[in-house]
């Protein structure tokens, strides 16, 4: 449903992405992994149009969408969890999950999934009130996967919903993603989190300074013995 | 100084206040947005008294007529500007912007020397603004008497907006993190240019109310008023709204007290002194947050 072409970024005279091609299927999770500065966030925000883009092409169920504006990728269904949170410290969670659903107009939908979001994460119920800023890290990063989740992803992408995270948050968020993709969304997941990752990921992706290196089923990788040693510390 | 001569500065001090915070809050909007000064809001302020002029004394539209036409003309005014010499510097270095900002402010103010001679205009009487009211002992015009009123009025009105509405939720996103809220699916220009539209519908009925008891307008008039409610946006905690508009009715009632003491030409001074003091004690204003580089 998504796939990347030969992809091109600089940011001044760096060289961020030196043709990074994927590709997304539905249904599936897949995980791009790889060391800090190898152009993961950067992947991403090519893909929304959040950085120019120097060459090479994406295309989101069969549309070019290169051009695109971020407005219209977010309107078709390819939602980002920026990395680090970013929710919108000053607004209240409830403000901060309205403003997911920023494009849509179905407010009878909208509803259904507030209610739903609130569902998979009850501690944000419990502080819709709350101002974003005064959440606990891990609360944040729940409310930056709520927010993305009310835009009716068909295709969503984390960029590191781990980070900072204690383990046992950690494994509620990856729960919690395993539960969205059962739920028909398909996942492109970036993470430091090597090995838990893989192992909900049906495909992975690693990258190394602005290229793919490897790329595997999440089995294959791993049991590769370069990313064993590189990124799961074996 | 009698109660009644007391009452009367009071409200001739909140009166003027009023103006000087319905032109504030343009200021602190467009700075919470794009973290832009935006030099030409007090000339914008300028060129909206000269629609006036156009419109009643050269058309001969009557006044409630031109009223709209001033605010729709400013509106646009400020618009053009954005979209020509703010929009194209978006990911230009803060400071560029912030040049472009003055190089527009001289341009409105040559632009109007060169249309309307620099010559003072006499900006035309509204008639029901300039009746005399009384209330006991005290008198004043309506224009005075009212001008308070709208600013409340027109400050409920936009904190609704702010508080309440999806274009005002997407504000405050994007005066926080334009990244973000471009994810969010918010077009970023499309919030822009509504702060802008707010900004000047403001400058422009600020303008009809300031105009109106004064006698002339000339190319420079927009400056001195400019800076000062700059300095009451500053006053209030830049990008704070209520700052602003607290700003403006303080600068208004001191201006006044100053002038009514028999110090009228220190009343200006003052300004800059409490500007000098806040960047010295509190840089961040009454309701200011701290500053944070905006990534
Ligand atoms: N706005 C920017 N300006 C200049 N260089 C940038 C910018 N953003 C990223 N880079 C550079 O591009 C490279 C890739 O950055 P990117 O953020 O994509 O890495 P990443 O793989 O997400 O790393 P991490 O795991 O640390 O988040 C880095 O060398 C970084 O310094
Ligand atoms: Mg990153």
């Amino acid at each position: 449903m998504l796939e990347i072409k030969d992809l091109h970024v600089h940011y001044g005279g760096i060289h961020a992405l030196r043709g990074i091609s994927l590709s997304v299927e539905y249904g599936k999770i897949i995980s791009l992994i790889g060391a800090n500065g190898a152009g993961k966030s950067t992947t991403l925000k090519a893909i929304m149009g959040l950085v120019p883009k120097t060459s090479g092409s994406v295309f989101y169920d069969g549309k070019d969408i290169s051009a695109n504006n971020t407005k219209d990728i977010v309107k078709g269904g390819l939602i980002l969890t920026p990395e680090g949170r970013r929710v919108f410290p000053d607004l209240t969670v409830d403000e901060n999950i309205a403003l997911g659903a920023y494009t849509r107009k179905d407010k009878a939908e909208i509803a259904r999934d507030r209610k739903w979001v609130f569902e998979l994460f009850p501690r944000l119920e419990e502080r819709k009130w709350q101002a974003a800023g005064t959440l606990s890290g891990g609360e944040q990063q729940m409310l930056a996967v709520a927010r993305s989740l009310m835009g009716r992803p068909k295709l969503l992408m984390m960029d590191e919903p781990s980070l900072g995270l204690a383990p046992l948050i950690v494994k509620n968020i990856f729960s919690i993603i395993k539960e969205i993709n059962k739920a028909g969304v398909n996942v492109l997941l970036i993470e430091q989190n090597a090995k838990a990752a893989l192992e909900i990921s049906d495909y992975g992706y690693v990258m190394e300074t602005g290229v793919i290196t490897i790329s595997g089923t999440g089995k294959d990788l791993l049991v590769n013995d370069q990313i064993r040693k590189a990124y799961l510390g074996e | 100084m009698t109660t009644t001569a007391f009452l009367q500065y009071c409200l001739a001090g909140i009166s003027i206040g009023g103006i000087y915070a319905l032109i504030a809050i343009g200021y602190t909007m467009v700075y919470g947005i794009l973290r832009l000064i935006n030099f030409a809001h007090g000339d914008i302020f300028m060129m909206a008294a000269y629609f006036m002029i156009f419109a009643m004394v050269d058309f001969m539209i009557p006044w409630y007529i031109s009223a709209s036409i001033v605010i729709i003309s400013t509106i646009l005014l400020g618009l053009l500007i954005e979209k020509l010499a703010y929009s194209p510097l978006r990911s230009s270095p803060r400071m560029s912007i912030m040049i472009s900002a003055i190089g527009v402010s001289f341009l409105l103010q040559n632009l109007a020397t060169y249309l309307f001679s620099a010559l003072p205009k006499q900006y035309p009487a509204i008639p029901v603004l300039n009746k005399t009211l009384t209330f006991g002992e005290v008198s004043t015009s309506v224009v005075t008497f009212i001008t308070p009123i709208i600013t409340i009025g027109a400050l409920i009105i936009l904190m609704a907006i702010i508080k309440k509405t999806k274009i005002g939720m997407a504000m405050r996103a994007v005066s926080k993190d334009f990244q973000t809220a471009k994810l969010m699916g918010i077009e970023i220009n499309t919030v822009i240019s509504v702060t802008f539209i707010i900004g000047c519908f403001l400058a422009a009925l600020g303008s009809m109310l300031y105009f109106t008891p004064r006698p002339s307008v000339f190319p420079l008039a927009g400056s001195l008023p400019g800076l000062k409610c700059f300095v009451a946006a500053v006053f209030g905690g830049i990008g704070s709204i209520p700052g602003a508009v607290l700003g403006g009715f303080l600068i208004g009632l001191c201006e006044t007290f100053i002038k009514a003491a028999g110090y009228s030409e220190f009343s200006d001074v003052f300004t800059f002194i409490l500007l000098i003091a806040v960047l010295m004690f509190r840089p961040t204003g009454l309701f200011g947050e701290t500053l944070a580089e905006k990534v």
